[in-house]
């Protein structure tokens, strides 16, 4: 039995193909400002590399913030749910996913089964969410996923006082100018973001095991500093972070054609 | 006797030299990179207005975000008991003040004597201050000060929904993409401003007279925004509203020296 899963984020949109418990492929590009584009873009990658079409997808559920505009499924499940559907099928033990997005943050609780006991989200402020990383890299000139190796190299990560993107933006080009080095400043920038992930964790109670997914989990410097700060180590996991929305799309659409 | 004062804020920074009940002089420039440079230079054209050189000055007040800069000050004294001064002594009825800076926002009460009763402040948050209105103007490349006169041509504010000021500009520039009238956008981030202000404000409870100081006061579109939201009418100041801080600091500088009969030397 062969599913998918079509994740249409902000950013990027995501793409999962299933054959019963093993995941035979998966896609991820940029969105474009066309959600039904994306999705079909990113979904035809998967496939062709799994040397598949839409003929042998018994099922595709969607998700994301695009989700009520992807052409090919057959039902739309929220974020919430397939990042915790994700997460719980590749990492049973998992109690607590932080999922960063593009432009928002989720925290998420789950119980053994997979079901979701309490979750918070932050779509109102960017700090916090992948926005904020967004912002800075442009403002150091860099790509958004070499904050996270380029902050291994600190030596004295500065300290961001305000908690505002707005505010922290001027703080950062301040720190420019008295030649801070990048490396410092995406230490620090990082620090500054998963402080403020960690409120929103610690405020829907954070229970082991522990995990990250969405695109600012493959960034080192924000996990380490994650697990600093809430005391916990993160669980990684066994697939690219990114895509767990729509690998927890794929599994939703399994169980609606009956698979366990 | 003369007195000054002088509020370094982090947009502007204004001086204004009183001599006794009278104002003699007043400026505003934008602020420098250094805060000890926008005094010292906001500070001269004050001075060369009212003809007159640092040394005439008995006592000078600083107030504002750069107040610890300010060289020349003789002591500091906090923007919202500055204002709050300084918006009653022009208008003895006012007993709230609201006052939108460049980078905070303060609603402040006051009693007959012009004694703070409580105030709330919002420096957290950039998307309830002047940056907000700053960005969006960056974003849809306007000038600050048009936005008022642009929002006068507005049929129908529209409404943006997004608070956030990063948020907030993904969503103007969408509109403009839109093809979004201009007019309908900049009234829309007026109201849009307005209501997080207004909310400050009542967090504090609202009296019956208001007035509104700082920069962003003299942007009409948005003093309309703001009566809008808190459905009252504002008392509109009848002198720059933008100088108000620094009244204020003079008057308290007034206090002072009289206090003291302090003659500056150098």
């Amino acid at each position: 039995m062969i599913v998918a899963g079509c994740d249409v984020g902000s950013l990027t949109t995501k793409a999962v193909i299933l054959n019963n418990t093993r995941v035979i492929s998966h896609a991820l590009i940029r969105s474009s400002f066309n959600p039904e584009k994306s999705a079909s873009e990113v979904m035809d990658m998967a496939m062709n590399t799994a040397g598949l079409t839409m003929d042998d997808i018994g099922f595709c559920v969607g998700t994301g913030y695009g989700r009520e505009r992807i052409p090919f499924v057959g039902k739309a499940v929220s974020e919430i749910a397939c990042h915790a559907k994700g997460a719980h099928w590749l990492l049973p033990s998992v109690r607590t996913i932080i999922d960063i997005g593009g432009q928002d943050c989720k925290a998420i609780r789950i119980d053994e089964t997979g079901n979701i006991v309490r979750f918070v989200t932050n779509d109102k402020c960017a700090s916090g969410t992948g926005r904020f990383l967004e912002v800075m890299a442009k403002l150091l000139g860099l790509e958004l996923e070499d904050l996270g190796k380029l902050s291994e190299q600190a030596r004295n990560p500065i300290t961001l006082a305000a908690t505002c993107t707005a505010w922290a933006q001027a703080e950062v080009i301040m720190h420019l100018n008295t030649n801070t080095s990048k490396a410092d400043l995406a230490s620090g920038i990082n620090q500054a973001m998963a402080a403020r992930v960690a409120i929103l964790a610690k405020s829907v109670g954070v229970e082991k095991d522990v995990c990250m997914t969405g695109g600012v989990a493959k960034n080192a410097g924000v996990v380490g500093a994650m697990e600093k700060q809430l005391g916990v180590p993160m669980r990684r996991l066994k697939l690219d972070p990114q895509v767990m929305g729509a690998l927890g799309a794929a599994v939703f659409a399994k169980e609606k054609m009956g698979g366990k | 006797m003369f007195i000054a004062g002088c509020d370094v804020g982090s947009l502007s920074a204004k001086a204004l030299i009183m001599k006794k009940g009278d104002v003699l002089a007043s400026h505003v420039i934008f602020a420098k990179p250094e805060p000890e440079e926008s005094a010292r230079e906001v500070m001269d054209k004050a001075l060369e207005k009212a003809g007159l050189s640092m040394k005439d000055i008995a006592y000078c007040v600083g107030t504002g975000y750069g107040r610890n800069s300010v060289p020349f000050a003789d002591s500091v004294e906090s923007e919202i008991i500055c204002h709050g001064k300084g918006a009653q002594w022009l208008m003895p009825e006012v007993h709230m003040v609201i006052d939108i800076g460049g980078q905070d926002a303060k609603a402040i009460r006051l009693d007959d004597a012009g004694n703070i009763i409580r105030f709330a402040y919002n420096d957290r948050c950039a998307s309830g201050t002047g940056r907000f209105l700053e960005v969006m103007a960056g974003a849809m490349g306007i000038a600050l000060e048009d936005m008022g006169q642009i929002s006068s041509r507005a049929k129908a504010p529209l409404s943006i929904s997004n608070q956030c000021v990063v948020f907030a500009e993904t969503e103007i520039i969408s509109l403009i993409n839109a093809g979004k009238e201009l007019p309908e956008i900049v009234s829309g981030l007026h109201k849009s401003l307005a209501h997080r202000v207004a909310a400050l404000a009542r967090g504090i409870e609202l009296d019956s007279e208001i007035t509104m100081t700082g920069g962003v006061a003299k942007n009409s579109g948005m003093f309309a925004a703001l009566e809008e939201a808190l459905g009252v009418k504002l008392r509109k100041m009848t002198t720059d509203p933008q100088i108000i801080g620094a009244l204020g600091a003079a008057l308290i500088a007034r206090q002072a020296a009289d206090g003291n009969g302090k003659i500056r030397t150098a």
